[in-house]
């Protein structure tokens, strides 16, 4: 254990409100600290910059799920737990429950929260491809109010996001229309549990008299930000998923993506392995009986 | 009640002697298990001392090099640090192992990543990681040699005249006359990584200096003879100021065999500086990065063989890369050296081998100790001859066995009944092996699963090399209490394999009495005598032999005594032992290793017996390959081995589960990244071992043929595991996708580069292309 | 709310049943303070970061890992260690399974793999084997490689719902 506990302040506001309230006074100076399933590894390995801590841990405004008619919020402080556990995002959000389940151990999931996936802003985050595809909003909470982003606009660079300093997510809002869509989710990591992932997909489509529809491919640790395939999903729109349309969306898919060589893979491998699983997803959704 | 049991166990007795045992054979319960399911066992960071410091270790950056300064920074209140530096050591500036190489502490020169140079303490551990930061080391950087090639090239020389540690020579027949008469002459080469042996426990250790008694060091370790004797050299003290105690250990696998040695050095010199205790516990960061690792190897055969498949004779030479200093790499050539040609016989072999230096930290023991490595090559080799000559991977095996009365690579004659083409078949049946095979042929024709089976034939020889256990000269007691209790004496050491257990399995066994009437003492070099360091799988087989002798010879000193009949009861035994104890204060016995007869081995020529007795086992691992993410996995292991006896079903056959979770790691999952000769995964979440989702239906058998030269027949088991996995699954990844791989770890990566080549080489000769 | 920069404060935990009131900096990790104000040396460190589960403890009934825990966020909500597991049933069952199954080798990884199957076993009475999988994936062992920790824990199942 590398860092002195000596060293950092540690403030646990009672409501949103207060913690909002906190980060106006200084925005640069407090980390939020949610389950702590990111800040405390730094901590531990004496790299972590802030010497002021939020914990926003059990936040009742947080930790809560709403189910409306048209949307689902999920606020930030929701865990992998929380989220595995309820009966519509089991049903109906099935990419975000398989990620959610694909998080670390269970005791990982007991303590990581969305929010805290999404500030985090790891390329590898298992979570973040099934939003994107999902096409969620973000609902932000500051002193000067809230505001609603598509969460597609989120990351802008790596590890960089569109949050202010004083700003705190309050919750992911995630459409209710996936119900009669076609769901792929598929985690590549070096082992079976407790991985970070080397290829993450999350994917949803339809066919409409045999052909694609709203298709959309999201992958994870294969650019600098979670990424939406546009490209590839365009070229798919109307298109009858036979051989040569799946070739040429396996081509379209890697050349959107950036893979890198890094610690856990490598760019070719990475970018092999996300032809692959695109053209797995396309074949299954061209099998299948899942017409709108 | 019946057991639930996903693996399919089976107890085979076989014809190793009268079946009246009661206790030896049985599960009796681990000795220290209660403790260890309740929380209460103590390991050594749940212990503290009053006036306790915490001690940190200042480390190289550089792989190579001089120190040309060392600045204390600003911002930290050093007056309240401890510091030790090489010149604070009072004896020698080495840890004493084979030779004198390694030092304590770097004093000038540094040859490695991670080398130690200073010591700091300070009672409060928080201030410890800024503190170690703030210590700048100027150095002037030298060239660094990193792989065995390189280090081959003396690009450039780092150690002594040539950068060859050490060298073993085997020749038996005469190798060059083969050729000749060869109808098919097959090289391969094939290479090993490093693997960090990730005990769950880091090493720890905390030392005491008091001017009467001199240093006590509690700590986290297999061997306390070995820690004893190096520090009498670093802090200058006689026999019997030196004290070693061993706590409860979590996981050690061969990398708690010399390292703690380095680590209770370090205490030690900040005890005696600061007059107080010292406790040092490595982070798991520090743990990966600065200690041992199985020796990285590579191996190159080239055997003449007939076209019926049979070996004519071959040479192989193999190489370890040892890392900066000498510590225990000849030891470990010296098992790879004698394994090097497998279960197989060779009527003209040479085997040449050697341990060269790179600028990395010390390479050393880890579970099998060499033999992995070249087990490893030996087995894909057997494959690779297999597929020239045309003949099957199981009948190559089959024609090439050794055989009863025929002799090994060493001529050490095989004089036990095995019989491996028997063991091989048991195996194959167990395996479904046939069957198997002819479905996956039809399944692998489409889909993108492709499925192999893949064997893996092996031996591992237990106990000290040749001379090794005359050397050791083993020493064990056994003492009787007055409660009528009796306890065993001895330096070997429980970390999880079971000695605690076994040990007193045999002594009650031997005596008569219940397992719950035998206790075994601490190791605590003041109070048992040395029984060899605690490797080698030489515990229950060698150790135990003389736990049951000295038992006996506590009981004849009952006889002898007049108190006890020859044939008594239990009861009558422990009021013979409690009047004894009464009358006389104590009773004691010792027994000291005596050699066997007929075994006789040459150090000089490396030939004769080498190993006073071999397990055997073959191996069956069956993979799946997802050629959408170049994935293997396995999905069934058969581990099929003849050890002599089997002591405790329960802990044998869990020493078989952990050993092939361990190689599998090796053979999968288990890569070392090497940045300039120091681990850049140095985290439990980069460094990959298999966790509870991971680990395949593995499933144990094992034969019995018994062992004269061991407790009650055991022969030993720890490390035998260890060697067969990696080959096994690899020759399973090449039956599953016809591309043979010749290295591990085999990660995804690499079995896609692999595919990716062969497609290439496929599409290049149906083109026409040369 | 409350900001305290290098001080220490009264951190009132439930721990095994007690409250136990202790003085601590609040980013002092839960594993520390359990093992080392509390004496509470059942729970082990294994790795810091996260990885190997031997710091497991419930905290709110929830399987955790104590390392990654500041103490502050701790305060109120019960917290169980392997010392407070002993007089439950099912944790009987499982010491005694772990036992003749041979669950325990070198025994470091075993509280936190006990708290694991226990809190396991809490959701799911007879769970299959790739429950006890999933689990226990969280919980690092090198000793074993697992099944017969597995098989322990489906015993201490088997007769645990016999009753």
């Amino acid at each position: 254990m590398r860092s002195d506990p000596s060293d950092y302040e540690f403030a646990v506001p009672a409501t949103l409100e207060d913690a909002v309230k906190l980060l106006a006074e200084e925005p640069k100076a407090w980390l939020p600290i949610a389950g702590g399933t990111d800040v405390m590894v730094q901590f531990a390995a004496g790299t972590l910059q802030a010497r002021k801590l939020l914990s926003i841990w059990n936040l009742p405004e947080l930790r809560r799920i709403d189910v409306l008619p048209e949307e689902i919020r999920i606020g930030a402080g929701s865990t992998y737990t929380d989220l595995r556990r309820h009966k519509v995002i089991a049903s109906e959000f099935s990419l975000l429950a398989r990620a959610a389940s694909w998080t670390g151990g269970i005791a990982n999931q007991n303590r990581g929260t969305l929010g805290g996936n999404i500030v985090n802003a790891s390329p590898a985050a298992d979570s973040l491809p099934a939003l994107l595809a999902y096409e969620g909003d973000l609902i932000v909470s500051s002193v000067r109010g809230e505001r609603r982003l598509p969460y597609g606009e989120f990351h802008t660079g790596y590890k960089q996001t569109e949050l202010a300093p004083d700003e705190l997510i309050r919750a992911v809002c995630l459409p209710r229309r996936f119900s009669g869509y076609f769901a792929y989710a598929r985690k590549v990591g070096a082992r079976n549990a407790q991985a970070i992932s080397k290829v993450c997909v999350a994917a949803l489509g339809r066919v409409k008299k045999g052909e694609a529809r709203d298709v959309r491919i999201a992958l994870g640790s294969v650019a600098p930000v979670p990424l939406r395939l546009r490209e590839t999903e365009r070229a798919l729109e109307g298109k009858r998923l036979e051989a040569d349309t799946i070739a040429r969306a396996r081509r379209t898919a890697v050349a959107e993506t950036r893979p890198i060589d890094d610690i856990r893979s490598t760019a070719r491998y990475r970018a092999a392995v996300v032809g692959n699983l695109v053209v797995e997803f396309l074949q299954m959704l061209g099998r299948g009986n899942h017409h709108g | 009640m019946k057991r639930t049991n996903i693996g399919v166990f089976v107890h085979n007795k076989g014809v190793s002697g009268p079946q009246t045992e009661h206790i030896v054979g049985s599960s009796t319960p681990r000795k220290e298990g209660r403790d260890k399911v309740s929380g209460r066992a103590r390991y050594i960071d749940d212990l503290s001392f009053p006036d306790m410091l915490y001690g940190a270790t200042v480390r190289s950056r550089i792989p190579r090099g001089t120190i040309r300064s060392i600045q204390f920074g600003a911002g930290i209140a050093w007056d309240e640090f401890v510091v030790v530096s090489a010149k604070d050591i009072p004896g020698k500036n080495y840890i004493a192992l084979i030779e004198n190489d390694q030092p304590c502490l770097a004093e000038s020169a540094v040859n490695h990543p991670e080398e130690a140079i200073l010591l700091l303490a300070h009672p409060d551990r928080h201030r410890l990681p800024e503190a170690v930061k703030a210590v700048s080391i100027d150095y002037e950087p030298l060239p660094a040699v990193f792989t065995i090639e390189q280090s081959e090239r003396k690009d450039p020389i780092i150690w002594r005249t040539d950068n060859t540690l050490k060298s073993f020579l085997i020749e038996k027949g005469d190798v060059d006359s083969v050729w000749a008469q060869a109808d098919y002459i097959v090289e391969g080469e094939y290479s090993t990584g490093a693997q960090e042996q990730l005990y769950i426990e880091t090493n720890g250790v905390i030392a005491q200096c008091d001017s009467d008694r001199g240093i006590t060091v509690w700590g986290s370790l297999q061997c306390p003879y070995y820690v004893h004797k190096a520090l009498m050299a670093v802090c200058g003290l006689a026999e019997d100021k030196v004290r070693v105690v061993q706590t409860e250990t979590g996981g050690a696998f061969g990398g708690k065999e010399e390292y703690p040695s380095m680590i209770a050095a370090h205490a030690s010199l900040l005890a005696m500086k600061s007059g107080r205790p010292v406790k040092i516990i490595y982070d798991r960061g520090e743990d990966m990065v600065a200690t041992t690792k199985r020796h990285p190897s590579r191996t190159r055969h080239r055997t003449a063989v007939s076209k019926e498949g049979k070996i004519l004779g071959g040479e192989i030479e193999l190489a370890i890369d040892g890392g900066a200093y000498l510590t225990l790499s000849p030891v470990v050539l010296s098992r790879a050296t004698i394994h090097a040609g497998g279960p197989y016989y060779w009527p003209h072999v040479r085997v040449r081998t050697k341990a060269v230096a790179t600028n990395a930290p010390p390479h050393g023991a880890f579970r099998g100790f060499g033999a992995p490595q070249a087990l490893f090559a030996m087995e894909r080799h057997m494959d690779r001859i297999a597929r020239t000559v045309g003949v099957s991977p199981v009948e190559i095996r089959r024609k090439n066995f050794l055989r009863s009365g025929q002799t090994t690579t060493t001529e050490q004659v095989i004089d036990e009944p095995v019989d491996l083409g028997n063991l091989l078949d048991r195996a194959l049946k167990l395996a479904d092996y046939e069957r198997k095979r002819e479905r996956f042929a039809k399944e692998n024709q489409s889909g993108t699963q492709k499925k192999g089976l893949g064997i893996a034939a092996f031996l591992h020889g237990a106990g000290f090399t040749g001379s090794g256990e005359r050397y050791l000269a083993s020493v064990v007691g056994v003492e009787g209490s007055a409660d009528g209790g009796v306890r065993i004496l001895v330096s070997s050491t429980e970390f999880g394999q079971g000695t605690n257990t076994v040990l007193c399995q045999i002594a009650a066994e031997a005596l008569g009495l219940p397992y719950d009437a035998v206790t075994i003492a601490r190791p605590d070099t003041t109070e048992v005598p040395n029984s060899g360091p605690t490797v080698a799988s030489r515990t229950a087989m060698v150790v135990g032999k003389l736990v049951a002798s000295a038992a006996l010879a506590l009981k004849q000193t009952l006889v002898g005594a007049g108190i006890l009949k020859e044939t008594s009861t239990a009861e009558e035994f422990r009021d013979a032992c409690r009047s004894y104890v009464r009358a006389h204060g104590s009773l004691r016995s010792f027994a000291r290793y005596q050699p066997p007869e007929g075994i006789f081995w040459d150090d000089q020529k490396y030939r004769g017996e080498a190993y006073a007795a071999f397990a055997w086992a073959i191996y069956v691992a069956e993979v799946a390959v997802d050629l959408a993410t170049y994935s293997a996995r396995v999905e069934d292991f058969v581990a099929l081995q003849e050890i002599g006896r089997v002591l405790n079903p329960v802990l044998a056959r869990g020493q078989i589960l952990g050993g092939v979770a361990q190689g599998i790691g090796f053979a999968l999952y288990e890569k070392v990244e090497w940045r300039e000769g120091r681990m850049a995964n140095n985290q439990m979440t980069n460094y990959i071992i298999p966790t509870a989702a991971d680990v395949p239906s593995i499933r144990v058998f094992f034969e019995e043929l018994g062992n004269r030269h061991g407790a009650f027949g055991a022969k030993g088991i720890g490390e035998l595991p260890m060697d067969g996995p990696a080959p096994a699954i690899v020759n399973a990844i090449e039956d599953a996708l016809g591309v043979p791989f010749d290295t591990v770890p085999l990660l995804p990566e690499s079995i896609f580069e692999g595919v990716m080549a062969s497609r290439a080489n496929q599409a290049d000769s149906l083109a026409g292309v040369r | 709310m409350t900001a305290n920069r290098g001080r220490k404060r009264e951190i009132s935990l439930f721990v095994n049943g007690e409250r136990r009131t202790v003085c601590a900096y609040p980013m002092e990790r839960l594993l520390d303070v359990l093992r080392e104000q509390l004496s509470l040396t059942g729970t082990k460190e294994g790795c810091g970061e996260g990885e190997c589960g031997a710091c497991s403890v419930l905290l709110d009934g929830a399987l955790v890992d104590s390392c990654l825990i500041p103490v502050a966020q701790a305060e109120g909500a019960p917290i169980l260690t392997i010392e407070g597991v002993a007089d439950n049933p099912r944790s009987q069952a499982l010491r005694e399974a772990f036992l003749e199954c041979g669950g325990a080798q070198c025994g470091i990884c075993t509280p936190g793999m006990i708290v694991a199957a226990l809190h396991l076993l809490d959701r799911r009475s007879a769970p299959t084997i790739e429950e006890i999988r999933e689990g226990l994936a969280g919980n690092l062992c090198r000793c074993t490689g697992y099944l017969q920790i597995l098989e322990a824990v489906a015993e201490a199942a088997r007769r645990t719902a016999a009753r």
